[in-house]
């Protein structure tokens, strides 16, 4: 919901029902990355209430697409985030498989050595 | 007089100078020193611990604050995209533990992460119990709280929300049934979430009221098939994650009979659906060194770090310097600020007579912090820290965080186009 000025539509406060400081403080963020905001701020009128308030004033764009661009914005990095996240947890994992592996050939190579010098001690021990 | 005047101003500027004009830019000068200056640049990037207190905590957001010096403050999408990065510490054994760093990004976001984990997104709990009986020491309601923070092992992205007129059914709820008896003559029976058995076909409890009519006798709910014909669920059943929680303690006998109904709700509503026991962050601790610490010194300095964040490097010849070995590790005690490191505060015991004394006191006290360390936070390095309780391992809850910020976000796009 918008509440806004019929004349001047860069300066305009914004209701989000159902919201609180998890959306309008990282939209707040991304508000004040934006060249063209001048003022940015949220606020939660009361605890009880289920709703947060965004003012937005701009050098002359309109509030409402200034507000939309920074959601946008906020999603495309969510996106590259989750991308980027999922990658690494990917990479993580061969890396993690890869050295488990690892040991276990280790694991192994010991025991082989070790049933080998066992041999050998048996058949000293059967030459002497 | 002043057509004259005119005649030689035109004059004066050249088509050359026209253009240069145009595309001057003061950055193109060689001179001008590009980027913050340096203590900008700390204030900006870093949180400088002192001795008292932190300073620069809060992050320059607004992306014109260093205009002055020519320096443009904006996250654009390309500059993230080109800085972000992720690295997986570690995770536990069980998968259900993960650490990992985030690097570039802002702590408003970083945040809303964390509160999306502990908050908004779902899991199973269980929200209503249907008592029996229950002779044992712990009463009805206390026992239903504690049944609801169990934490249960489904994927809840394999069920629906349930809305007070819905009916329970195979899509909405679980159910458990515990049956536990201390026989008489028996030692004490601990009853654990092990007991919890799941019920694919529903409620076994039938209604008293209704008449049965039907083949089928009525139940508190209605499931049309049963849960371990889903495929998700054939192979492994829906247990509590953790088989070892302890309910109760029976006496002899003594005996709890119900049947406990698991729904999907999300960590706002109650604690108990949080599908984290912690999602937290910390900022990359940086401690640099301000002098050469050597020989005894820097024995004294590893030794009161509490945290071993340094070590001793030998550079030959005897002799041996300080390092900062782990700074990952520091915890900001500030232990390694004070004078003497180390040695714990010795207030004077002699009562200050006169101004001499006190004089004297306050020397001492003044004497023990000094600056030997400094102690930064990198403010956009996040060591990312989920501890899942057991619904989903902490990578699928960390995207699923992020998907949902992505749907807040259209949510607002949506309304306001
Ligand atoms: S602040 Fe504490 S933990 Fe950090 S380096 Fe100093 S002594 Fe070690």
């Amino acid at each position: 919901m918008e509440h806004g000025s019929f004349t001047n539509n860069s300066h305009a406060s914004f209701t989000l029902a159902e919201e609180d400081h998890t959306l309008a403080n990282a939209v707040r963020f991304m508000l004040n990355q934006d060249p063209r905001v001048t003022l940015a701020g949220y606020s939660i009128p009361h605890p009880s209430l289920d709703r947060v308030n965004i003012r937005v004033q701009t050098t002359g764009d309109p509030a409402r697409e200034v507000l939309k661009d920074a959601c946008q914005e906020l999603m495309l990095m969510n996106r590259h985030v989750r991308s980027v996240f999922d990658k690494a947890v990917a990479e993580f994992k061969v890396e993690q498989a890869r050295l488990k592996a690892e040991e276990e050939e280790r694991e192994k190579a010991k025991e082989e050595l070790k049933k080998q010098r066992e041999q050998l001690e048996s058949m000293d021990i059967e030459g002497n | 007089m002043a057509k004259e005047e005119e005649v030689e101003i035109v004059r004066i500027v050249t088509d050359e100078e026209k253009t240069f004009a145009k595309n001057f830019n003061i950055n193109d000068l060689p001179d001008i020193p590009t980027g913050l200056p340096p203590h900008l640049e700390l204030q900006r990037t870093r949180v400088v611990c002192k001795n008292d207190a932190p300073i620069h905590t809060s992050s320059v957001v607004y992306s014109g604050a260093y205009n002055a010096v020519g320096v443009d403050n904006s996250v654009k999408l390309e500059n993230f995209s080109e800085n972000f990065k992720v690295n997986v510490i570690s995770s536990s054994e069980d998968g259900m533990d993960m650490e990992f760093d985030m690097i570039g990004i802002n702590a408003a976001i970083a945040n809303a992460f964390r509160r999306i984990l502990l908050a908004e997104l779902p899991s199973m709990a269980i929200e209503k119990v249907f008592v029996a009986n229950n002779t044992s020491l712990v009463q009805d309601e206390v026992l239903a709280q504690r049944l609801g923070l169990v934490p249960i092992a489904a994927d809840p992205r394999l069920f629906d929300y349930i809305s007070e007129s819905d009916q329970p059914n195979e899509k909405n709820t679980i159910v458990f049934k515990l049956h536990a008896r201390c026989e008489r003559g028996e030692p004490r029976l601990k009853v654990l979430t092990e007991e919890l058995i799941w019920l694919p076909n529903g409620s076994e409890m039938v209604k008293e009221s209704g008449e049965s009519t039907s083949s089928k006798p009525k139940t508190f709910t209605s499931f049309s098939r049963s849960q371990d014909s889903f495929p998700e669920f054939a192979e492994n059943p829906i247990s509590p994650s953790n088989l070892d929680i302890l309910i109760a303690k029976l006496g002899p006998g003594q005996e709890i009979e119900l049947e406990a109904h698991a729904v999907k709700g999300i960590g706002k509503t109650h604690a108990k659906w949080s599908p984290v026991g912690t999602a937290w962050y910390r900022m990359l601790p940086e401690v640099i060194l301000l002098k050469e610490f050597e020989g005894k010194e820097a024995e004294n300095l590893v030794k009161a770090c509490p945290v071993k964040v340094f070590d001793i490097e030998d550079m030959g010849k005897g002799r041996k310097r300080a390092t900062v070995a782990q700074p990952r590790k520091c915890t900001l005690c500030r232990e390694c600020l004070r004078e003497e490191f180390g040695v714990p505060i010795v207030k004077p015991k002699v009562k200050p007579v006169k101004d001499e004394g006190k004089d004297k006191e306050t020397q001492i006290e003044r004497k023990e912090w000094i600056d030997n360390v400094a102690l930064h936070r990198v403010k956009n390095h996040f060591i990312f820290k989920i501890e899942s309780t057991g619904s989903l391992p902490p990578e699928v809850l960390f995207t699923e965080a992020v998907k949902i910020l992505e749907d807040k976000c259209e949510r607002v796009i949506a309304d306001l186009s």
